[in-house]
């Protein structure tokens, strides 16, 4: 009796099965969609994601727009293998800079005390629209994290002793999502630059120079002194801030020792060779003095 | 008149408890949707309107109502007497700003505000205390309205630069510039101060109820309306029998008790307690035919029309649960006045952990105590540690309380659900911009989660992409 009504069971699902089998079947044939294979082999040359950075609504989105268009033009996404997506199309590759976000805010603790102790809602967007920052800088990072949310390659993290984020770029794309996260447009993304070596502006604040001091001590005064002393025209100073373009730029440095806030950071040069010259310097010069 | 004013004052001293079991039995109102009970704490209810020091050196900001910025019209080095325009308003929601000490310009400069927000400001060093001519600085009550017509009250507002001292700070001849098709039937006039601890229109009623219903009528005859109501929250006793005294004497004035519930003073809410009427979603008040005013407003109305005087003080409280009571203070100041002075005059509180300008539910944190005061700032609180200390954040429970107290009837915890997704088409679906932003969400949640602060994020997106949509 009982295995009876095992075979009755399972012949029944079976059967269901089998013909529900050949009706999807001949329902897939008949509603076929035709598409371009290329659309998933260009996909999953992308880092999937979805982090919008290339103005499409996810990655999907954008092989579709690029197959579509038959153009790598149309959007550009630095985590691709723009090779291989260039292979697949039968495109000439186009050649992008590596770029990095880079936090342009040296807004530390330090620098900045706090002067004010903020426990709303841990999002930039809100503290913004609320007030000027805990360190009271108008322009600085308010550090909240939005970037840090925002990012979905875990390459930015907020340092708890400086309240700074801070990019790890071996992990940073570049993709622009931090920067399109932050209100204040403190995150630039920025040329990676020869031998990953960079240097740039670590301020964003746009006041007059004693009132910017008063909040920050390593704030850009906009004096203008970098812009004389580069030798390739590559700083100019705006609304009392200067500011590097990394096209021109050939990271020779010559702005950060005149810089009289340290306002100019640089990123990826050797730290022996150059540190103990510039930082240290005072008690380098004592100390023979004394001897 | 002094004896009628005299002998009104001795009988409700002689009557007060009697007039507050008479209160109770008349009938009150209030709204029926949502709202929340924070304690009351109006430690300075019973402490009379003190005048304060006049400042060595006045900050007067550009923006102090809602709107653009004022542009200066005066340069530095200029002399200014107390009244003397200094900021003209060049654009529709703007309002003309005027000195509040005598004294020079000295600088016309960005000066940081209480979020830390520089704004543009003109510094004036006081001379003595000199008032420009056409200002009547005597104490006299005038009863005879000097301006006839509705346009002339209109142009006097604009030109004193009145604006709503309920907190907002919207510019007040705007409410009164009606469409032909408009018309108002009651200006409900609001001296419910539902926010816990101000004290200000509780003040400005028993120390100048006179001038206040006069300035009433001025602003009967600027609306059109045939009749005035008073709303007022039965948490004042005093006031309220000093209100019934002296409306007898105003036949189009009525006073209207209230059941005591925040947020009772915001406008819509309001007009649903006294008039039954709903505003609709958008809408603003003059859509069901009324006008809304705060009672200090209608005092300054009386002032701008009978004594030509412009608003350069303010109505402030101080207060906080670490004050003793004789600490807590109404001050009546001038407008520039460093905040840091007022704060000081009380001592500050060891254990202050906030200081907050504006009420409790509304107002916001002082981010930069070197700012000055500015119109509209009603009370400065001194918040303790353990009160202004928020509590650990906890996943929503989904108990719906904040639903229950939204005076809008919004879902609140879905609004801000829908806010850190991002999923502004849905914020906008779920009536994002209705939320008065009152607060009662964040008070009545037990998982302590900052609703309110994520729907005003969602609320200036969604406003923006609304905007751009209907630019195209």
């Amino acid at each position: 009796m009982a295995t009876t009504t095992i075979l009755y069971a399972a012949l029944t699902v079976g059967l269901t099965g089998l013909i529900a089998a050949v009706i999807l079947y001949f329902v897939s044939k008949f509603f076929h969609v035709e598409e371009d294979p290329r659309i998933d082999l260009v996909q999953a040359c992308l880092p999937n994601a979805n982090c919008g950075g290339c103005g499409f609504a996810g990655c999907r989105a954008m092989a579709e727009a690029i197959v579509k268009n038959n153009d790598l033009n149309v959007a550009y996404c630095p985590g691709s293998d723009t090779n291989k997506i260039a292979e697949i199309m039968h495109l000439n590759a186009v050649l992008h800079e590596p770029q990095v976000s880079t936090v342009r805010c040296n807004g530390t603790c330090e620098h900045a005390p706090m002067k004010s102790f903020y426990d709303s809602a841990l999002t930039c967007a809100f503290a913004n629209t609320l007030f000027a920052g805990e360190k009271a800088c108008p322009y600085g990072c308010l550090g909240c994290g939005d970037c840090v949310a925002a990012c979905q390659f875990d390459a930015i993290h907020l340092n708890p002793e400086t309240h700074l984020p801070e990019v790890i770029e071996e992990l940073c794309v570049g993709c622009k999502a931090c920067a399109n996260a932050c209100p204040r447009k403190v995150l630039e993304i920025r040329d990676k630059g020869k031998n990953h070596r960079r240097v740039y502006v670590a301020c964003n604040n746009k006041e007059k120079g004693a009132v910017a001091k008063k909040n920050c001590s390593s704030a850009c005064i906009g004096c203008g002194k970098c812009a004389k002393v580069c030798p390739f025209e590559a700083i100019t100073v705006e609304n009392n801030l200067a500011y590097i373009d990394y096209h021109k730029c050939k990271a020779c440095r010559k702005c950060v020792d005149e810089c009289p806030s340290g306002a100019i950071l640089t990123v990826g040069f050797p730290p022996k060779k150059e540190a103990p010259k510039t930082e240290p310097q005072p008690e380098a010069v004592a100390e023979p003095a004394q001897a | 008149m002094e004896n009628t004013v005299a002998s009104i004052e001795q009988r409700i001293e002689d009557n007060i408890k009697e007039s507050a079991r008479e209160i109770k039995k008349l009938s009150r109102k209030t709204f029926h949707m949502g709202g929340v009970h924070p304690d009351a704490n109006k430690f300075a209810h019973s402490a009379p309107v003190e005048t304060f020091p006049l400042p060595d050196e006045a900050v007067v900001y550009m923006t102090q109502h809602l709107g653009s910025p004022a542009t200066p019209i005066v340069q530095k080095g200029d002399k200014v007497k107390v009244g003397q325009l200094i900021g003209k308003a060049e654009s529709f929601v703007c309002a003309n700003i005027h000195a509040p000490i005598s004294g020079t310009v000295v600088k016309i400069d960005q000066v940081a505000d209480i979020t830390g927000y520089k704004k543009p400001a003109v510094v004036i060093k006081r001379e003595g205390d000199e008032w420009d001519e056409s200002i009547d600085t005597s104490l006299d009550i005038i009863h005879d309205i000097k301006l006839k017509t509705k346009e002339e009250i209109i142009e006097r507002m604009k030109d004193r630069g009145i604006v709503g001292l309920g907190g907002a700070c919207f510019p007040t001849h705007i409410k009164y510039m009606l469409k032909p098709e408009q018309k108002c039937e009651y200006l409900i006039v609001n001296a419910a101060e539902c926010e816990p601890y101000i004290s200000t229109d509780n003040r400005v009623i028993l120390e100048r109820c006179e001038q206040c219903m006069i300035g009433i009528e001025i602003a009967l005859i600027a609306s059109g309306a045939p009749k005035a109501i008073i709303g007022i929250e039965e948490n004042k006793p005093r006031a309220i029998a000093k209100l019934m005294e002296t409306v007898k004497r105003y036949p189009n004035i009525e006073v209207q008790p209230l059941n005591i519930k925040y947020p009772q003073g915001a406008e819509k809410q309001l007009i649903k307690a006294i008039t039954g009427r709903s505003v609709p979603n958008g809408a603003l008040p003059i859509s069901v035919g009324c006008i809304v005013n705060n009672i200090t407003t209608m005092y300054t109305i009386y002032l701008a029309v009978q004594k030509n005087k412009p608003i350069v003080q303010t109505y402030t409280t101080v207060s906080g649960r670490s004050l003793r009571p004789d600490q807590c203070k109404n001050y009546r100041l001038r407008i520039g006045t460093p905040i840091l002075s007022v704060l000081q005059s009380v001592g500050i509180p060891e254990d202050t952990g906030k200081i907050i300008s504006g009420g409790p539910m509304m107002g916001k944190a002082i981010a930069n105590l070197g700012a000055y005061t500015a119109k509209g700032m009603s009370s400065l609180l001194f918040m303790n540690e353990e009160e202004s200390a928020r509590g650990e954040v906890h996943p929503c429970l989904h108990c719906g309380k904040c639903v229950s107290v939204c005076p809008m009837g919004l879902e609140p915890y879905m609004l801000q659900t829908f806010t850190e997704l991002k999923r502004w088409d849905d914020t906008e679906k779920y009536g994002i911009m209705n939320c008065i932003e009152c607060g009662s969400c964040a008070f009545i949640c037990p998982s302590n989660r900052p609703i309110l602060d994520m729907i005003r994020v969602g609320k200036a997106k969604t406003g923006g992409i609304i905007r751009a949509r209907n630019a195209k």
